[in-house]
């Protein structure tokens, strides 16, 4: 029996209210075949208790005890501290920013850490549509984006929507929100469904029908003798400078019409964009507020502090909230322990707890960071062809086995010999062979034109149709039946006969057809 | 006067000609279908009676009685049969029909034998040429379309006929004809053209019976082509204008519904009609594709109640089991309680083009719920339930996924991807195309077994 153990151990960033496993997740982990141990006191601050995860099958245990276990379960990146605490041979799987902190990535390798261990980084998950279930970056944006709607309502002194009521008219909140990637469109669908009138804006047009859908309205940034540029790996790109020039304006307008401005621009491996100036926030009424979800990389507002709120001149309060999906920190652990879950499930194929990494796995391959002591970071780069989506995900395309069109010389000599038969035949041949072979030509040409626009549900009217109008070879029968032999004359009566059933009866079978047809 | 009548005759055609092209052009649209229907009984209208007033003018007696008779008699037998076709039995009507302009351009062939104009030197070589050809066209649409016929009629099997060397008797026919029209045109013998007449009967014959019955589509309209060329060939033949028009406008619109048929099974016009579908298939067989499971009428009846979103995927099986009046009626209750329902078409489902959306116009199914592949495909993620009902091979996720499986690349409806499938099935035998279908075992599928009909009506009676 390989059984592995694996520990969920407390956080100790200050403040940091998650865990990375719920009683629930952790029932999910029993059942891969882990044996699961938890840290004493490690849920408290997301409301899960001891007891409930006695209850679900693992073990409460004391802090080393959960650290020595040979798989660690982690929100945050483990502090020096902690990295001591890890036992030889052990798989830590948690945050890990490995492409933006490139000293910790130094710090988990064999050289720096003096023993093997095995880092997987959940927020490096590659954006496929397989892997969606894993991504912890669209998990944790989308209760982000929400909370980042709730705090600002929690600073806005008025409705988010609009009343008529005894006490006189209130208008409707406005809501700018910069950015519609997961975090976006979780805070456009949160600030619409309290009532706001909600803006949104983002350098990828192809969101515009995603931000429509959940009640926002889409502001693009027309310019022009600009391709607009489709996003190739998922993620918002950096944009040009007439473009920056088109959205600035932009900004400055929406800045001085609206109460809210809630901004997620973040663009991966470079500093956020600034998208407001000091000047646009002076613009802003009194009381408005502002939410910078991108603090914590720059921010996108001049003037916003990570982790701080802060009150300008004019009476704007802007918040620079780093943690807030983790201040939803029961919500926040249990899409985090899911995503972990998804992870693991990919990791154990035979659910004996024995955990294998599969580097022929693009997913697989993606977060791992270190790898038995080596460091394997980067990985190769994964493209995608779907854009991010926050709640559908892409339906998988069906691979399509493409026959390869004949080659245009092969075409074209088809047609060039076809073209010069015809005109062989026409030069060469008596009249008036050459007058038929026009007709005959320039009718397979209309009749191809004519047909190629019928509606697919209209093709058996169309056979019966043209069934009945190929009886027109009675046309023929009845000049031969002129004949004066007796025998031609049979012929042609029988040649009648049987078109004229077909001449009849077709006709009159489409015309019952097409009285069937009806619309709703 | 007979001058005259022939002036006039001229002209009737041109403007029967352009009614036709009216008529096709009318039937490409639903608004405009019975408007082109109108134009083409008035072109055919107008050329009969055209041609008839020629006739009667130099025509005997007894060809004048013969004529009128003929045409009275074919009228009735064709009202008659239009009247009591069922829609099921629609692709065998048509197969015979086109049987019958076959027929009637070999017998036009051969009065252009015993009957021809005083022509010399190589306008006479070139008119023995046009009989041969005119004959061979028609004698294959013949027998070609009474083979299609009993097939459909399931009067015989509809397995395909394998010979030996059964290429080598298509070509070896093709070079005997072509030998014997040189033959003809040097020396004017009737016997040579009773052997090509044979010739051709046979090859016909062949062709179609090695064609497997799920390839039947492409078959029906490949001989309604054919008995287009027939006429234009009768057109050469008798240095007639309409006919060659006519015969080119069918000929050119059957080609292209057997090209548009055929990209639908992702398969080459050439191997359709060369062929045997169902023969390599049966090499991969024993395969352990799992268990599959069964409901019951009441469950899919719970199942349908708690849905949103509802499609149909038709096949042959909802023919067979004439079940389009009860899938209309369970259609029109969903409806009512405000799930949405649609119909997705495969190209090929069925066995003649458009054959689905016939029957369920015939039992009062709204055409605009009804959709193509192309526009359902990408819908069947986001749907609750999908009722797939007497089609097999049209809904075969190997086509997607084994690229050993016969039928591999053909575009299929992908039905799996919706959270329940209920396949409708007589039995678990394989489909037309003799391939196993991986559908049955999924995780989401579930059987319905028995006739189309009772099941769909117990589902109505459940709810």
């Amino acid at each position: 029996m390989s059984q592995s153990r694996l520990g969920i151990v407390a956080e100790s960033a200050p403040g940091e209210a998650r865990v990375a496993g719920t009683p629930a997740t952790v029932k999910q982990l029993v059942g891969l075949g882990y044996e699961v141990v938890v840290e004493s006191g490690a849920g408290e601050a997301a409301s899960f208790t001891d007891e409930a995860y006695a209850a679900a099958g693992a073990q409460v245990v004391s802090g080393d005890a959960a650290w020595s276990s040979a798989v660690v379960l982690k929100i945050n990146a483990p502090t020096d501290a902690e990295l001591a605490r890890l036992a030889e041979g052990a798989t830590l799987i948690s945050l890990l920013s490995p492409a933006l902190r490139p000293e910790l990535v130094e710090k988990l390798g064999r050289d720096a850490l003096g023993k093997d261990i095995t880092a997987l980084a959940m927020d490096a998950v590659p954006r496929i549509s397989r892997a969606q279930s894993m991504d912890v970056l669209s998990s944790m944006a989308n209760i982000a984006g929400y909370r980042a709607v709730i705090e600002a309502a929690h600073e806005f002194g008025r409705f988010f929507t609009g009343q008529v009521t005894a006490a006189g008219k209130v208008p409707p909140a406005k809501v700018l929100v910069a950015g519609a990637g997961v975090a976006g469109l979780a805070a456009i669908g949160a600030a619409s469904s309290l009532g706001a009138i909600v803006r949104a804006t983002d350098p990828r047009p192809e969101v515009a029908d995603q931000v429509k859908s959940i009640g926002g309205e889409y502001l693009e940034v027309v310019v022009p003798e600009e391709a607009k540029e489709v996003s190739s790996d998922g993620y918002a790109k950096a944009t040009s400078d007439a473009y920056n020039a088109r959205a600035a304006e932009i900004y400055s307008e929406q800045a001085a019409d609206v109460d809210i401005v809630i901004t997620t621009a973040l663009i991966p491996g470079r500093a956020a964009p600034r998208l407001l100036t000091a000047a646009d926030v002076a613009s802003m009424k009194p009381g408005s507020v502002i939410v910078d979800m991108a603090a914590a990389q720059g921010g996108n507002v001049e003037g916003s502090v990570a982790g701080e709120r802060v009150v300008t001149a004019n009476g704007v309060v802007i918040l620079g909230y780093t943690d807030l999906a983790g201040r939803l920190p029961t919500q926040a652990s249990q899409l985090f322990g899911t995503n972990l879950v998804n992870l693991l499930k990919l990791m154990t194929p035979e659910k004996d707890g024995t955990l294998v990494l599969d580097f022929d796995d693009v997913v697989q391959r993606g977060v791992a960071v270190v790898r038995a002591g080596e460091t394997t970071w980067p990985p190769p780069p994964v493209q995608v062809s779907a854009a991010p989506a926050a709640a559908a995900p892409a339906a998988p395309a069906a691979p399509a086995v493409e026959k390869a069109p004949p080659s245009p010389a092969r075409k074209y000599g088809l047609i060039g010999l076809g073209i010069a038969l015809l005109f062989l035949v026409n030069a060469t041949a008596p009249q008036p062979i050459p007058q038929h072979f026009t007709v005959l030509v320039l009718s397979i040409v209309i009749g191809y034109y004519v047909i190629g626009k019928v509606a697919h549900a209209l093709h058996t009217p169309l056979m019966s149709v043209t069934n009945a109008i190929s009886g027109i070879i009675v046309v023929g029968a009845l000049v031969q039946i002129t004949s004066d032999d007796t025998a031609v004359q049979v012929l042609s009566a029988v040649a009648i006969l049987l078109a004229s059933i077909n001449i009849f009866g077709g006709f009159a079978v489409t015309r019952r057809m097409l009285a069937m047809f009806s619309k709703d | 006067m007979t001058d005259n009548l022939l002036d006039i005759s001229v002209a009737a055609y041109i403007v029967a000609a352009l009614l036709f092209i009216l008529s096709l052009a009318g039937l490409s649209k639903h608004e405009t279908a019975r408007a082109g229907v109108g134009y083409g009984i008035a072109g055919m209208a107008i050329a009969l009676v055209a041609t008839i007033a020629l006739a009667v003018d130099g025509a005997e007696a007894l060809g004048v009685v013969l004529l009128v008779g003929a045409v009275v008699v074919g009228a009735g037998i064709g009202l008659w049969r239009a009247r009591i076709v069922e829609m099921t039995g629609m692709p065998e009507l048509i197969a015979l029909l086109h049987s019958f302009v076959g027929l009637a351009a070999v017998l036009v062939g051969w009065n252009g034998h015993l009957e021809h104009p005083p022509y010399v030197g190589a306008l006479e070589d070139i008119h023995r040429a046009e009989v041969f050809i005119g004959v061979f066209i028609g004698a294959v649409t013949f027998t070609g379309s009474i083979v299609a016929y009993l097939k459909l009629s399931a009067k015989i099997k509809s397995a395909p006929l394998v010979l030996p060397g059964k290429n080598a008797i298509n070509l070896g026919a093709l070079a005997a004809f072509a030998g014997l029209t040189v033959w003809y045109v040097l020396d004017n013998q009737l016997w040579l053209l009773i052997v090509v007449t044979l010739v051709a009967l046979a090859l016909g014959w062949h062709l179609v019976a090695s064609i497997g019955g799920g390839d039947m589509p492409v078959v029906v309209s490949m001989l309604n082509s054919y008995s287009g060329w027939a006429a234009a060939a009768a057109g050469f033949l008798l240095s007639n204008d309409l006919l060659i028009v006519t015969g080119a406008l069918v000929g050119s619109s059957g080609a292209y519904l057997s090209y548009i048929m055929c990209k639908a099974m992702n398969r080459s016009f050439i191997s359709v009609i060369a062929g045997g579908f169902g023969i390599e298939a049966s090499s991969s067989g024993d395969t352990d594709y799992g268990e599959h499971r069964e409901i019951d009428a009441a469950g899919v009846a719970e199942l349908l109640k708690t849905a949103t979103s509802v499609i149909i995927t038709p096949g042959y099986g909802m023919a067979v089991a004439q079940a389009q009046y009860p899938v209309a009626d369970l259609t029109k209750r969903l409806r009512e309680r405000g799930v949405e329902v649609r119909f997705g078409i495969h190209p090929v489902a069925g066995r003649l083009p458009g054959h689905m959306n016939v029957l369920l116009a015939e039992a009062k199914v709204p055409y605009d719920i009804v959709l193509e592949m192309d526009e359902i495909n990408d819908d069947f993620a986001s749907t609750s339930v999908v009722l797939v009902i007497g089609a097999n091979d049209t809904v075969n996720p190997a086509a997607n996924d084994d690229p050993s499986s016969p039928i591999a690349g053909m575009p299929v409806l992908t039905v799996w991807e919706a959270e329940d499938v209920i396949v409708f099935k007589r039995s678990m035998a394989v489909g037309y195309a003799g391939v196993q279908n991986p559908l049955f075992f999924r995780d989401n599928t579930q059987m319905l077994f028995g006739d189309a009909k009772d099941r769909v009506e117990d589902i109505i009676r459940a709810l």
